[in-house]
């Protein structure tokens, strides 16, 4: 298949203009002894219907879709509503670039200001950017951002953090003399605050801790925040269930000054790990150390109403070394269907699948630790994951399971040895009482 | 055509767009255990279904895209992305596969990514390549960090990267990111690096130099194989930035010119469409010796099949969560396998073609600085109409609009005052290329008989020219409810 728009005679009339016999003739500034001097071994092209047949059977060995799955940590299956797919695939959202030209690009800039209006709204945060990548990359921006502001050397790290955002942050911080320290946590599977009080000081820019965090309990941002005011560091508080917000009180209203997290719920498939968006909202007062695009307001001559990136001094294009960051692009298309999703369920739909995720997972925390042997690991609140420590290997277990059919958690000894009973349950909204009941009748078979 | 109103001055109390069954379950009592929950969100947005696929349709409207003409954004590849591929992308095996599932349940998805790195190595000619980075700069970040852990590894990770003054914007600030100082190597006359000031420059204490070939001038950098021995000779890498690939597939690969490390453009050469922003995908390669530092986990045959690889003590570590922007490669690789190799060579033969179809077409009427071979791309300048009418290359590519026609990259590279820098790409008809071209020779035409026309320009989009300036000074970046009188 070839997607070339030119007829041999096309081709024969540029070449005259170029004053060329051959295309080849075209690349004679590249050097002879580099030139690659053979075809490529690529395989042989194919028609639309060879290559729709071709990718069917490449699909179909994912056989991920016949189990009944409770995976979460980090990444959910949700309900996307059908009108954010028929919207987001609209040529004009798919098939723009970043916004440069504001005169013909203002449905995506209405689009990202819009975006920025609905994060800080769930955030409580003054102030949002146009999207990161994802959530851990969003992370480490955040621990960044923290260390601008303060330059302090010294950033705490809540071990209930989500392990992927911990190793992100700790690549992207190890060339620059930022030191992490990790804060346990408790039985409760929150961050321990007397380690918290006893590692905070002089030197720390900056606290991070997820809610809910990656056991899934709700940690207790608001005494986080005030110890780490205490100590004028910064508290971050990653979101990796970017839904809880519909139902947990905004880390603003908790003391967090920077908030950062993974919009993957708000519309986007598991895709089995990406694209995503990453979240990013601060206080006004830090707008200029906070990295990413911008759209803003403003006016045209005539004085109507329009949108354009904005404060763009603070970006690479412009400053170069100096930018906040080093990023380029937002995930503009993903933060649209985000808009749309978010948009779509509205004030009411979203809290009230907040809160089907809510009840249906204490149904099944319930259910599973009724069971001999099954105990929950901690008794903190959760919000749509738990973990439950099972006699022997958590992984072992899940395999018993996988070969029933369910996929029933992630178990955690792949994360920590000493984790290795543990196995994190999530159940969304698409569960239903049957299926959260099969998973329960499963575990207690493989068990007995 | 009207401006649509912000979703909120639409919304209204009670109103909804989406349902869900009634719970099946019991009611949990004190959900939280005592912690807050809250009742409402302000402001948030209240709208029937209907409102809302209205909303975004019109705002669609409001958007110029590649489906609807010709983009010709130098750097940025703006090419024909097929809809096929976002079939492909939206099968259930790719689009429901959960990252954290058993590696045996998610072998399809394992096989493209493994299939993608193997295409990307023999395209650009390295022994191996990651598809973590989300994008391009990410990429950059990724490529400069696997260069300093090669080194510390040799026994000095070393302070200094070099950059060409005409390098995009992320390449000093992705070796800042990283924790280098960046010193800048001028160009010489053609555009080129200067191989004198490279010397120069190139000590022991330089960890690489950040090149991008073609430059972002479209000239290809025919002394790369010197510039190689130069960095080399002094124990420094070559990075490559991989941004203009578009000009090389199938005629010459990076690997085969002394390159040590490169990124690629998934959003650009392998036309993936570019989401108004995102998502890319900036897949690095690197030679051999590099390999042991490459972000976890590594995507590796077993057996039959594909595993997750994670045990690897000297990689840097990973950069996000899970493998990359997946369903960016599951794009690219169908369309790397429509092309095949033929189809692949014929990106460049074509997109090379094209940009000095539309060189050769404006020579003379706008100015070009630089006079070198162009390759996929080429650099005007507005200095003829700006000399002799007032006229900037702002007033140029906003007139540009009023002919149906996306502007071209401005002001970019910095090296070039006053910038208009062309990408056709291999997908543009000749009948878009002569209506671009047609466009510009009537608006050097206006420039001399009716200047204000172009100073006032745009005149028949959505919005006429907005005011940057006061947006940057007095920043309004979320919609407030108007405070009750």
């Amino acid at each position: 298949m070839s997607y070339i728009s030119l007829s041999d005679n096309d081709k024969k009339e540029m070449l005259a203009r170029c004053g060329v016999a051959s295309v080849d003739g075209l690349f004679g500034c590249i050097p002879d002894g580099v030139r690659l001097g053979r075809e490529l071994d690529l395989p042989a092209a194919m028609t639309e219907p060879e290559l729709v047949r071709h990718f069917e059977s490449v699909a179909a060995r994912s056989t991920y879709g016949r189990y009944l799955s409770f995976l979460g940590g980090g990444v959910y299956h949700h309900v996307i509503p059908a009108i954010v797919e028929a919207l987001s695939s609209r040529g004009e959202f798919l098939t723009p670039y970043t916004p440069y030209q504001p005169e013909v690009s203002q449905g995506t800039l209405q689009v990202i200001f819009e975006y920025q209006t609905l994060i800080c709204q769930l955030t409580g945060m003054d102030i949002s950017n146009a999207s990161l990548y994802d959530g851990a990359s969003a992370a480490a921006e955040a621990v960044l951002m923290a260390q601008r502001l303060n330059n302090r050397p010294r950033v705490l790290v809540a071990r209930s953090l989500h392990p992927q955002y911990r190793e992100t942050i700790d690549t992207y911080v190890r060339n620059l003399g930022l030191a992490v320290d990790e804060v346990g946590f408790g039985d409760r599977g929150g961050l321990r605050s007397a380690e918290l009080a006893a590692k905070l000081g002089p030197d720390v820019c900056g606290v991070i801790v997820q809610s809910p965090n990656f056991f899934g309990v709700v940690e207790e941002v608001e005494k986080i925040a005030a110890l780490a005011l205490g100590h004028k560091a910064l508290t971050i508080v990653a979101v990796a269930e970017g839904l809880s917000l519909g139902i947990l009180q905004a880390p603003g209203k908790l003391g967090a000054d920077i908030v950062c997290g993974e919009g993957q719920s708000f519309g986007l498939a598991p895709a089995f790990g990406g694209p995503y968006l990453g979240f990013m909202g601060c206080g006004k007062d830090y707008l200029r150390q906070l990295p990413g695009r911008i759209a803003g307001l403003t006016k045209d001559v005539d004085g109507k109403r329009g949108f354009v990136l904005t404060l763009s001094t603070r970006e690479q294009h412009i400053r170069r070394e100096k930018a906040t960051s080093n990023i380029c692009t937002n995930q503009a298309w993903c933060a649209l269907r985000a808009t749309i999703f978010l948009e779509t369920l509205g004030q009411k739909g979203l809290r009230e699948m907040a809160l089907q995720n809510m009840h249906k997972t204490r149904y099944a925390r319930e259910r599973l630790t009724r069971i001999p042997g099954v105990k929950a690991r901690f008794s903190g609140p959760v919000f749509n994951e738990f973990v439950i420590d099972v006699p022997g290997d958590a992984a072992a277990v899940a395999d018993g399971l996988k070969a029933k059919g369910i996929l029933g958690g992630l178990a955690l000894g792949a994360f920590d040895p000493e984790w290795k009973n543990g196995l994190l349950v999530c159940v969304t909204e698409v569960q239903t009482r049957d299926t959260i009941d099969r998973l329960a009748g499963a575990l207690e078979e493989v068990l007995r | 055509m009207n401006r649509e109103p912000l979703i909120f001055e639409i919304s209204d109390a009670g109103k909804r767009a989406f349902g869900f069954p009634a719970l099946d379950v019991p009611e949990a009592k004190d959900l939280l255990d005592g912690l807050a929950v809250r009742e409402d969100i302000p402001g948030f947005p209240q709208v029937a279904e209907v409102e809302v696929v209205r909303h975004f349709t019109r705002l669609s409207q409001q958007n110029y895209c590649v489906d609807i003409g010709f983009y010709p954004l130098g750097s940025c590849t703006m090419k024909y992305n097929p809809k096929v591929n976002e079939k492909i992308a939206g099968m259930a095996g790719f689009a429901n596969a959960h990252p954290f599932a058993p590696a045996d349940t998610v072998q399809g998805c394992l096989e493209v990514i493994h299939r993608v790195e193997k295409a990307l190595c023999e395209i650009a000619g390295m022994d191996a390549f990651t598809l973590q980075p989300s994008a391009g700069a990410q990429g950059e970040l990724v490529g400069m960090m696997l260069i300093h852990a090669c080194l510390e590894a040799r026994g000095n990770p070393r302070k200094i990267v070099l950059i060409p003054d005409s390098a995009h914007g992320t390449n000093p600030s992705s070796a800042h990111v990283c924790g280098y100082k960046v010193r800048e190597i001028k160009s010489n006359e053609s555009g080129r690096v200067d191989l004198a000031d490279l010397a120069k420059a190139m000590t022991e204490d330089v960890a690489a130099l950040m090149v991008t070939n073609p430059n972002t001038l479209g000239v290809f950098e025919s002394d790369i194989c010197d510039v190689a021995g130069i960095v080399h000779a002094k124990g420094g890498l070559l990075y490559m930035d991989g941004a203009n690939m578009n000009a090389l597939t199938g005629i010459v690969r990076p690997g085969d010119m002394g390159v040590d490390v490169l990124h690629i453009n998934l959003h650009k050469t392998f036309s993936t469409p570019h989401g108004g922003g995102g998502p890319g995908s900036g897949p690095v390669g690197i030679v051999r010796e590099l390999e042991p530092f490459l972000p976890v986990p590594l995507i590796v045959r077993r057996g039959e099949g594909f595993g997750l690889e994670y045990g690897r003590p000297r990689s840097i570590g990973r950069v996000r969560s899970f493998y990359g922007n997946f369903l960016v490669a599951v794009k690219a690789l169908a369309y790397i396998q429509a092309l095949g190799p033929e189809g692949v060579r014929e990106i460049a033969e074509i997109s090379v073609l094209n940009a000095n179809y539309i060189r050769k077409s404006l020579e003379g009427i706008y100015h070009l600085k630089y006079d070198a071979p162009s390759m996929h791309e080429c650099v005007f300048s507005d200095k003829i109409q700006k000399d002799a009418h007032g006229v900037s290359n702002l007033d140029i590519a906003k007139r540009l609009i009023d002919y149906g026609v996306h502007p071209p990259t401005m002001s970019f590279p910095l090296i070039v005052h006053g910038a208009l820098m062309i990408e056709p790409t291999e997908t543009e008809s000749k009948r878009d290329l002569d209506i671009f071209i047609e466009a510009m020779k009537a608006i050097a035409r206006e420039a001399a008989e009716n200047p204000a026309v172009l100073k006032s320009a745009p005149h028949h989009s959505v919005v006429r020219r907005l005011d940057e300036t006061a947006a940057a000074r007095n920043p309004v970046v979320k919609w407030e409810k108007p405070s009750a009188r």
